[in-house]
């Protein structure tokens, strides 16, 4: 069974801890501006949306790498960017209609989540369950990803 | 069931791989026209400065990828395509069957009408044979001129002056990628660069190429002559389509397809550069060479070659672009649309901009300066047409909510995430 990060918006309350967790894990800083996951607050409507990347399953970010440094794990399903492989070319970052896929001045690469390889920081740092890591078909992914299909300029055949 | 993919480009090589996915048993030739591993031209900056190897240039990575997937890569030209035979002629005088037939043989680029450009030392920056003559001759304080700063004119100039070269940079239109970025972000982009110390003269004109001090002189219109040991030839790119003049293959400026990828002539497809096909935002048949595109149309090609009916609704324009530090995209109709609103958020200080362009309440196009931060938002919501709603307004006022607005109306119409 192929597990997903589940974001349920009527949970969280903006604490930004994934946020914190997130760029500790993946940067070795407390800085949420290097967080691959975000928190988007919609203050008016007291409403907070994380949000990042899906995984999708015919990822854009993969097939328009020029060179093949974008690659699926096949035990969790990641997309995962290979630091050794990625130019910094940045045609990820235009061709994921998402936008969860970010250019890193700093490296000269691009980066994305990886799920934490399968143990996501953010998941374990929520602490109202806003976030969490679970069974893919209660996901509502499924929603996301049609959508992405309409980004598609010919119907995905799998 | 023979599959011949002519071109081992990005779209020949996913092409090849997606013919293999929906036919398992099928033979499947990818002729390739350089003495390289299938490689992308995106990468070639990046081998230039040596961030990369030759080998981080591939397209593909896993040792014997094509073997494992029963692809045969050969190498090849093509002089000549006889459609009612099915059979393509190659420049050693050998002859290939087909049933069906792709035809991704890409580009070139243009050499304008200058006198001298014959010389020693000039060079596109296409190939990877381009690109070791070009390590070659720019070395430490070199001085070379680049000859276009369009999208690839400016790729290249990053990787020279990251290689240290005193260069010069010599421009017909009077801004940088004109072509991709408006007046204020082309602007943005030279006054970046020339900051940086390159010398970028935009509205000049090569007249001449002759010999010089340094081994080159390179004259401009108005009368200046640039000595180089490097001239970098970089003026725009044409489809490869020569080797088609009597095969009956339809041709306006690229291969024209339907919107199967299918060409005029039976059972012969075209993906990538050389075709002219659907632009999401035009509708229209249109030239767009870049390699996202190339992908989609290489993939969607193969799904008809291999019996799965898909037809292409229509790629959208991008490009993303770094220059000596600064990161510029555009997509989609940026120059806007008659009657259509537009905005715009300016910060020259902190070399930031960004436009976004609608039509009614939808977003059609959009360029960005200085912004790397889910950039790719552009995309989804110029692709997925929203109906932006109240946003539209917001956005109006202030452009730079663009994530927040694409995060509310995509919930808002797919609930994506409760």
């Amino acid at each position: 069974m192929q597990l997903a990060l589940v974001l349920d918006p009527a949970k969280c309350t903006s604490c930004k801890q994934c946020e914190m967790a997130c760029a500790y894990e993946n940067e070795q800083t407390f800085n949420p501006a290097k967080s691959r996951i975000r928190i988007f607050d919609f203050h008016e409507d007291g409403r907070f949306v994380p949000y990042t990347c899906t995984q999708c399953d015919e990822a854009w970010c993969q097939q328009a790498c020029p060179v093949n440094a974008i690659t699926t794990d096949p035990a969790t399903g990641v997309k995962l960017v290979h630091d050794n492989l990625c130019v910094g070319c940045k045609v990820c970052t235009i061709a994921c209609p998402f936008g969860t896929v970010n250019y890193n001045a700093a490296t000269g690469k691009v980066i994305k989540c990886d799920l934490c390889m399968g143990d996501p920081a953010c998941a374990k740092a929520c602490p109202t369950g806003a976030i969490t890591y679970s069974d893919v078909e209660q996901a509502g992914f499924d929603k996301m990803r049609a959508w992405a299909a309409k980004t598609d300029s010919g119907a995905q055949a799998t | 069931m023979h599959y011949l993919v002519l071109g081992a480009g990005p779209a020949g090589v996913t092409a090849a791989e997606t013919l293999r996915k929906h036919d398992k048993s099928a033979k499947i030739t990818l002729l390739g026209g350089e003495p390289e591993p299938p490689y992308s031209r995106m990468a070639i900056p990046y081998y230039l400065i040596e961030k990369v190897g030759e080998d981080g240039t591939y397209l593909r990575q896993t040792e014997g990828h094509y073997e494992q997937h029963g692809i045969d890569y050969v190498h090849g030209t093509a002089v000549a395509l006889q459609g009612k035979a099915k059979r393509l002629k190659l420049e050693d005088g050998s002859e290939l069957q087909y049933d069906k037939l792709l035809i991704c043989t890409g580009a070139s680029p243009i050499s304008p009408p200058v006198p001298g450009l014959d010389r020693p030392g000039i060079h596109n920056c296409w190939t990877l044979e381009d690109a070791r003559h070009i390590a070659e001759l720019s070395q430490k304080g070199d001085p070379v001129v680049l000859m276009g700063a369009g999208f690839i004119g400016s790729i290249i100039l990053e990787a020279l002056a990251l290689k240290g070269v005193n260069l010069t940079v010599v421009e017909m239109g009077d801004r940088m990628v004109p072509r991709m970025l408006d007046e204020t972000a082309g602007n943005m982009l030279k006054d970046w660069c020339i900051d940086k110390g390159v010398r970028v003269l935009t509205s000049t004109q090569i007249s001449e190429v002759t010999d010089g001090s340094e081994g080159l002189t390179v004259h401009t219109k108005g009368g200046e002559a640039l000595d180089a040991r490097l001239l970098v030839v970089a003026a725009g790119v044409q489809p490869n389509i020569s080797f088609l003049a009597s095969s009956g293959v339809e041709i306006d400026h690229g291969i024209i397809v339907d919107q199967y990828m299918r060409t005029s002539v039976p059972d012969v497809y075209a993906a990538g550069d050389v075709c002219q096909a659907i632009d999401f935002s035009t509708q229209k048949a249109e030239m767009l060479a870049i390699q996202p595109v190339a992908v989609e149309h290489g993939r969607i090609a193969a799904q008809n070659m291999a019996g799965k009916p898909t037809p292409h609704e229509g790629s959208l324009n991008m490009n993303v672009l770094e220059a000596m530090g600064l990161i510029t995209a555009s997509f989609g109709l940026w120059m806007g649309v008659e009657g259509g609103d537009s905005c715009r958020m300016h910060d020259p200080e902190n070399n930031r901009y960004l436009r976004l362009e609608f039509d009614g309440n939808k977003l059609v196009g959009g360029q960005s300066v200085g912004l790397t931060e889910h950039v790719g938002m552009l995309r989804g919501l110029i692709q997925t047409e929203l109906d932006l709603g109240e946003w539209k307004n917001k956005l109006m006022k202030s452009p730079e909510r663009l994530p927040e607005a694409y995060v509310a109306v995509a919930q808002h119409n797919f609930n994506i995430s409760a």
